[in-house]
């Protein structure tokens, strides 16, 4: 290119030179622009790269010294110097699944209200208040679990339910144990809460891509709301609904303070919800503080950190592939 | 790996920051960083000792792992850990170690109908319920050793830090020294493997959680509960007298501690005494004895100097307990095993 710029450049008269001056300088200021925002690009590929490598090889000391049973094993002991994720691995992925089982619903009836029944006036007021709740830093999320949501749960819920559904069989085992208010069950309510916008954000979204025609047309036949939202809005929506979803899955999978603060923080698995748990994020956050460098356990973390990275990388991606779709129309 | 270097990066910026702030002026800063139950002492000593000896202490209450990491590392100028470390890791680092104070732990339980100190308990029962052994608070053994009081049909809830932490470490220390199955079965640590019980960040958490649940039982650092009027409880020492917590129960377990250990890490857990509360804990600074800066290290030294000189009442207001004066001087003694190119940085000049 330069090759043939310079030939025409030097054919050219002297009244075309200021001419030239500004192109090149043109030329040039886009290249260095071009070449600053490949940059930027780049690094954060790169950046993202690194993360991912230095928690692996942080984590090879534990992996290499467990094996794959680091990910299975329930064992968590300090003192032995015995570490597995299993505990860690159950309490992410189950306050997790739990907290979309709380939030789903309510997202789902937030983003159909929202775009279908509510009145021009309130849309936005309501609108922006769920999107406010994404903005509620977590530690807040955490301190509002601890002293208002804990002693709800440990005085009024939990020993109704466990004098009540405690003394089922089998069932009962979902909620026995002492009402300490902690555990699984209170990280999933916060976390749902903490999910809730951007699940309720995205379904709104892709609700309003419906073409009103076809719901118009449902109307017309006299289908009922929930028969248009079950076999119009729906059906056109299902697969960008589920990445909205898993969006929130993403988010619930890392989230850490708050959920340190009310899970109950114990190395065990118990049948009970209302038993406390631990969840990757949470362990590391505690127990990062503490850890010697160079130490078993710190490899342990990070061997945590890695996993964590790897069940939300996946997630997330899987999020992504079906959102793709629907919004990019 | 990744938080211990920016730490590092943090704690040289901030002396970098330090030293060309302070060039002009007539003083001197020094760096420390690590454990957090002393940080409220360190940080009013540091105040007063500025007045007073123009030397800037910048401590950084980062735990007392990371405290450890850093001076094995020689990114501050003194470590503090709650948690003494072993002969050999002192010998293979070449850090010296002394304790600077002192705290107590004390059990604090949320029982209907039961008030603070009334509450009679021991060392081993204390490590049943936290291997879940006794779960009922009318357990016939409570009942028995608490004819004063009627205990409740209530199960017992057992609450730790969830954090690893000095804390924990002496909790656990005095458990195990009371009870052979607490010493199998869990061991001592930072952070431990419960059996029962749920964990809480932090002592705010522990109080927070043994406040709202009925039933529970936890452990704070004596300050702590006596700042936020927690209900505590007796404890039995190893002359076999029940004894509340005190200002006068932690000088008696100071007093009848060992400190000939070998650097200073007396324990002083389940002291003898009849007067001594059983759980009580030095707390640690580090030192390298072949200091790059000799400077650095005197001021260092004067610095706990003038500590523990000067510092004793400041300690008492905020519930720490004052080493003995004897201890005081044993380690001034022993600071002589700091030393730039041989000789000795202390005593100054």
């Amino acid at each position: 290119m330069q090759q043939a710029a310079t030939p025409t450049a030097d054919a050219a008269p002297p009244s075309g030179l200021p001419l030239r001056r500004g192109q090149s300088s043109g030329a040039l200021g886009d290249a260095i622009f071009a070449a600053a925002c490949r940059g930027a690009g780049v690094f954060v590929l790169l950046l993202l790269g690194a993360i991912i490598l230095e928690l692996f090889l942080g984590g090879l000391q534990a992996f290499r010294a467990f094996g794959p049973g680091f990910v299975t094993s329930t064992e968590w002991d300090p003192v032995q110097e015995v570490f597995g994720a299993g505990v860690s691995i159950y309490g992410t992925l189950i306050t997790a699944v739990l907290a979309l089982v709380f939030a789903v619903p309510l997202a789902f009836g937030v983003a159909f209200y929202l775009t279908e029944l509510a009145p021009a006036w309130l849309k936005r007021p309501v609108g922006t208040a769920v999107e406010l709740l994404a903005a509620v830093p977590s530690i807040i999320y955490g301190m509002w679990g601890f002293f208002l949501i804990v002693p709800f749960m440990s005085q009024v819920v939990q020993p109704f339910v466990i004098d009540t559904l405690g003394e089922l069989p089998l069932l009962g085992d979902l909620f026995a144990g002492p009402p300490f208010g902690t555990g699984i069950f209170t990280a999933a309510l916060i976390l749902a809460i903490m999910v809730l916008p951007f699940i309720a954000a995205t379904m709104r979204d892709v609700f309003e891509t419906v073409p009103p025609v076809y719901k118009e047309s449902a109307y017309g036949l006299g289908c009922t709301q929930w028969e248009v939202v079950r076999n119009v809005v729906l059906p056109y929506t299902r697969v960008s609904v589920v990445g909205g979803i898993m969006l929130g899955l993403g988010r619930a999978l890392g989230e850490t303070m708050a959920v340190t603060f009310v899970i109950g923080n114990a190395n065990r698995i118990s049948a009970s919800l209302f038993g406390p748990g631990n969840t990757i994020a949470s362990l590391v956050a505690l127990e990062f503080g503490e850890s010697e460098l160079g130490s078993l356990k710190l490899s342990a973390l990070l061997g945590l950190g890695f996993i964590l990275f790897v069940i939300s990388f996946i997630v997330l991606a899987a999020s992504r592939l079906l959102l793709r779709q629907r919004l990019k129309g | 790996m990744v938080s211990n270097r920016l730490l590092a990066l943090a704690a040289g910026l901030v002396a970098t920051i330090g030293l060309s702030m302070t060039a002009g002026a007539q003083q001197a800063t020094i760096t420390g960083a690590g454990a957090s139950f002393p940080n409220p002492l360190y940080q009013k000593w540091g105040e007063a000792a500025k007045a007073a000896t123009g030397i800037q202490l910048n401590y950084q209450s980062v735990g007392s792992g990371a405290g450890q990491a850093q001076i094995r590392n020689r990114t501050v100028d003194f470590g503090a850990s709650d948690a003494p470390m072993t002969a050999e890791q002192l010998r293979e680092h070449n850090l010296l170690q002394f304790p600077a104070t002192m705290g107590s732990l004390v059990a604090i339980v949320n029982i209907p109908g039961v008030e603070t100190n009334r509450m009679r308990l021991t060392g081993e029962i204390l490590a049943e319920i936290y291997l879940g052994k006794i779960t009922k608070w009318n357990d016939a053994r409570l009942v028995e050793m608490n004819p004063g009081l009627t205990l409740p049909n209530l199960a017992i809830a057992p609450v730790y830090r969830a954090d690893g932490s000095g804390t924990t470490f002496v909790w656990v220390s005095y458990l195990a020294a009371v009870s052979p199955d607490f010493q199998k079965q869990v061991g001592v640590g930072t952070s431990v493997k419960w059996p029962t019980g749920t964990g809480s960040r932090g002592n705010e958490g522990v109080a927070g959680t043994v406040r709202q649940v009925r039933g529970a039982i936890g452990y704070v650092e004596q300050a702590y509960a006596e700042q936020n009027h927690l209900v505590t409880t007796q404890l039995r020492n190893k002359a076999g007298n029940y004894v509340t917590p005190t200002p006068e129960a932690f000088q008696a377990a100071a007093a009848n501690a060992d400190w000939s250990a070998p650097n200073f890490a007396a324990s002083l857990v389940d002291t003898q005494g009849e007067k001594s509360w059983p759980i009580v804990s030095p707390t640690f600074i580090l030192l390298p004895k072949n200091p790059q800066d000799a400077t650095r290290a005197q001021n260092v030294l004067k610095f706990f100097d003038w500590a523990f000189s000067h510092g004793d009442q400041v300690a008492t207001q905020l519930d720490y307990i004052p080493l003995p004066e004897a201890v005081e001087n044993a380690i001034r003694a022993a600071w002589a095993q700091v030393q730039v190119d041989g000789k000795p940085v202390w005593p100054a000049r």
